[in-house]
């Protein structure tokens, strides 16, 4: 092929294969033993540690960083496991810089945290290369426990019931189980099919069995799952995209960042994937860096984010809004789209200036176009598919009727991280074991 | 700038910095390196009698332990002296003294325990126009097993019959070397000086075995799955060192007797310490072995700045300054009260004096919200834990109170100096009533 990054249109293979494959390699790179022990050696195993209360999943970081400091990063991996099974993954992908990282007294005294992510990923690492899976099940209950979605809230959730020695069955309706960590990760993040591995080695617990390409609603109902199974915890996560509501949006080469992400992430040859030349993201999230960002590694020429508050409106941390303009990414503020233009197909956007006034968001009257030929929509998910019987609240879960659960990104309260999602799993399984096993709560 | 040119005993050098007799000096190539690097003088390694020389183990023969980020805290050694010919090593100590006249060449010496042996191998050193002898009576290692090294410096006896014997023999300043491997370092000491001696130097290194290879379960330095003690010494052994050398300075029976000082010196500041305390000189191995010959520049450098910045002009000013101020603990103050302070704007908040004083102490630091940590004075005994371990240098400080000033943790005003002498409490005192 003999596209560049200025050849017009949605087409693949902008870029010479060995760039895409250095382009998507491991963001991060992994600590080796000795970067290991020094990055350790930092830590002052705080009294109480600020970085601890910070983890959503409360990890005892300053121990386990010890046990890796002291030659135990098996050890250190059980100490994540237990509060986080998926440990592993949210190495990888949490905003430490806004969690755990950013209170370390080491952040405050030197602007300098302790590289917590990377170690736990080091640990984590460590114990799945030697196969250890470091939990059993505990005697059959005989109870039998319904997980929805095999995404970071499902997958905790039924590997803390399976080691309370309960039954699951994880319905998914996609062909993978994993969720966003399969199908919503930029792929740079979480290399080497890391996602699948790390769904493998949590259901070395057994007890778990997963059914692919069924969706709730469709193919099995709340009711019927009452009927089969003691409780049912819904992990279904946000299928909907919000609409720009702006005029054309539906013309050609317009899609949404998700569904991008997704398609990037099971693409196993990323030469043949098509990007545009211009390309414009819309929102100011995680998911509009993820897509833009991996839009420029593909090769587009030029990839704009225009995010219609101010920038420190963001969702996206600082840190992730460098990482993009490092990619040689440009971002716009204080511009909502106002039209998508193009015969067929999108040739511009149109934005309008927008001004952030104590009566809310107001257009300036100053508009500005450009030029796009793939347009990414960003700008937030919704919850789809809620059972009856559900009570939602700002368009999320806020009350189940008896014997069913929830967590995750489809409840209110979390941040709609892989971590929070982990942790209400988590803790949705201990109540529910509690309230099988009759345990007051 | 400060005048560094040290005289000891009649041997001078441009500086007080020289190289430990050990692997370092056991050869001309590494002499000569050491003396471009600015060493002001060196012990050349031990030199045993004539004939075969002493063999060495083909395995590891160091051992260690390390500090955060593998700094090097902690060194051990299962060498013995030169294992090379007497000959050989007698031609290059002549060769490079020949050529560094300005500093100072000792040649360390053991052979055994008998007269002869000691006139003979004192005259073959004298012909190499080296300044003065060091006599080994401290390696704790291999050669002790053969009635050598530390097992003539555990005998003050022998000690002091070798040490006459070497007087008797050689014109050239003799200096002893002392193991710690005793309970009383002021004995051999004094043995030393009853010998003779000019000078002693201490220490040398401490019998020990750093660690245990837990899979082999053999102590390391590991030989074909067999280990022995050696000899320590590094940075971990300075404490020790530090105090034997304030033994011998404030002694009554060895105050005034010159003192080389060895033991972890690895910074100008270790050197200052050691000179503080009594030693006119220093002896370095541990930390050129970890760094190289370079680290006596900054040795240099740092004690110069010192010195001028405490107006000091020479070396000598330095020497015996901290002596007078050791003491017995039966002579401290205790009307001396202090309270920790913690500087809130130094702290970083990461709480491990208040884990430190909770668990381990006295419980008298709160933990307040907003991770404040603040010293209850009611509570707090000044033990100093808290300042030992927090990360941050001069975050939490000892705050001396004042004469008169109530100490909210007795109720009792601070007094005028009383120590434990006229204490209540002392039952000898009441015997004496």
């Amino acid at each position: 092929m003999t596209n560049s990054p200025l050849t017009p249109g949605i087409v693949p293979s902008r870029l010479p294969a060995d760039r895409i494959a250095r382009h998507f390699a491991d963001h991060t790179p992994p600590l080796d033993g000795h970067e290991a022990l020094v990055a350790a050696d930092r830590c002052y195993f705080c009294h109480d540690a600020p970085c601890v209360t910070a983890c959503p999943t409360s990890i005892d970081i300053p121990l386990f960083i010890r046990q890796i400091a002291t030659g135990t990063a098996e050890s250190a991996a059980t100490t994540i496991w237990t509060q986080n099974i998926l440990g592993g993954m949210c190495a990888r992908v949490c905003p430490t810089e806004t969690l755990c990282e950013e209170v370390c007294v080491r952040e405050v005294a030197e602007g300098k945290p302790v590289e917590i992510g990377r170690l736990q990923r080091f640990a984590t690492d460590t114990a799945m290369a030697r196969g250890l899976h470091p939990f059993v099940r505990a005697a059959s209950t005989g109870k039998s426990v319904a997980v929805v979605g095999a995404g970071p809230a499902g997958l905790a959730c039924a590997h803390r019931l399976a080691m309370h020695g309960h039954e699951v069955v994880v319905y998914e309706r996609r062909a993978k189980a994993g969720g966003l960590n399969e199908y919503g990760i930029a792929s740079y993040k979480s290399t080497g099919d890391f996602a699948r591995r790390e769904v493998d080695w949590l259901l070395q617990i057994g007890g778990i069995t997963v059914k692919t390409g069924v969706e709730l609603g469709r193919d099995v109902t709340l009711d019927g799952l009452l009927a089969s199974h003691d409780a049912v915890f819904l992990g279904i996560g946000l299928g909907g995209v919000n609409s720009l509501r702006a005029p054309g949006e539906d013309k050609a080469g317009v899609a949404d960042a998700v569904d991008f992400i997704a398609e990037l992430r099971q693409t196993a040859d990323l030469t043949t994937l098509p990007v545009g030349r211009d390309v414009v993201v819309i929102g100011g999230g995680m998911t509009a860096v993820d897509a833009a960002v991996q839009s420029k590694l593909l090769g587009a020429e030029n990839v704009t984010i225009v995010y219609r508050r101010g920038q420190e409106k963001m969702s996206a941390s600082g840190y992730e809004q460098d990482h993009a303009t490092s990619a040689g990414v440009r971002i716009i503020c204080n511009a909502a789209p106002v039209a998508v233009h193009g015969n067929g197909a999108v040739r511009e956007v149109e934005f309008g200036y927008m001004a952030d006034t104590p009566a809310g968001l107001q257009p300036t009257g100053e508009t500005f176009r450009l030029k796009a030929d793939q347009v990414f929509k960003a700008i937030g998910q919704t919850l789809t598919g809620a059972p009856e019987g559900a009570t939602l609240e700002g368009g999320k879960i806020a009350a189940l009727p008896a014997r069913v659960w929830a967590g995750g990104d489809c409840t209110g309260g979390g941040e709609d991280l892989t971590v929070t999602a982990v942790a209400q799993g988590r803790d949705a399984a201990e109540d529910i074991h509690n309230v099988l096993m009759g345990v007051a709560g | 700038m400060a005048n560094l040119t040290t005289d000891f005993i009649g041997i001078k050098s441009p500086n007080p910095f020289w190289l430990a007799s050990a692997p370092p000096t056991d050869k001309e190539y590494n002499v000569r390196r050491a003396f471009e690097a600015g060493w002001g003088g060196v012990v050349w390694k031990t030199l045993g009698s004539e004939g075969p020389p002493v063999v060495n183990v083909n395995g590891p023969r160091y051992g260690a332990i390390w500090g955060a980020d593998r700094r090097l805290l902690g060194l051990n050694n299962i060498e013995l002296i030169t294992d090379r010919p007497l000959e050989v090593n007698l031609r290059e100590i002549k060769s490079v003294k020949r050529d560094y006249k300005d500093r100072a060449m000792i040649v360390s010496l053991m052979v055994p325990c008998d007269e002869e042996s000691w006139k003979a191998i004192l005259a073959h050193v004298e012909e190499t126009e080296a300044d003065g002898v060091e006599l080994n009576f401290g390696c704790p290692h291999g050669m002790a097993e053969r009635g050598m090294g530390s097992a003539v410096g555990q005998v003050p006896e022998y000690i002091e019959m070798v040490t006459r014997w070497v007087k008797q023999h050689s014109r050239m300043p003799c200096i002893v070397k002392l193991t710690p491997n005793i309970s009383d370092i002021r004995k051999p000491a004094e043995a030393a000086k009853r010998g003779g001696a000019d000078a002693v130097s201490l220490i040398n290194t401490i019998n020990s075995i750093t660690s245990v290879n837990l899979d082999s379960f053999s102590p390391e330095p590991m030989i074909d799955g067999k280990g022995t003690h050696g000899g320590y010494c590094g940075p971990a052994v300075k404490p020790i060192a530090l105090n034997m050398v304030a033994e011998i300075a404030r002694s009554r029976e060895t105050h005034g007797l010159p003192i080389s000082g060895i033991g972890g010196v690895t910074t100008w500041r270790d050197a200052a310490e050691f000179m503080a305390l009594g030693a006119g000189n220093v002896q370095v191995c541990t930390a050129a072995m970890t760094y190289g010959f370079k680290i006596v520049q900054e040795m240099i450098s740092g004690l110069s700045q010192y010195l001028d910045d405490k107006g000091m002009t020479s070396t000598a000013d330095l020497v015996g300054r901290a002596v007078p101020n050791v003491t017995d603990w039966q002579y401290l103050n205790l009307n001396y009260v202090t309270k920790a302070q913690i500087d809130q704007d130094a702290c970083i908040k990461c709480g491990r004096c208040y884990a430190a004083c909770e668990d381990t102490s006295h419980q008298a630091i709160a933990m307040l919200p907003g991770r404040m940590f603040e010293v209850m004075d009611d509570e707090c005994v000044a033990c100093n834990l808290c300042v030992n371990v927090c990360p941050v240098e001069n975050c939490i400080t000892m705050v001396e109170m004042p004469k008169g000033a109530v100490d909210p943790r007795t109720g009792d005003a601070v007094g005028d100096y009383a120590n434990w002498t006229t204490h209540p409490n002392n039952p000898s005192v009441q015997a004496a009533e």
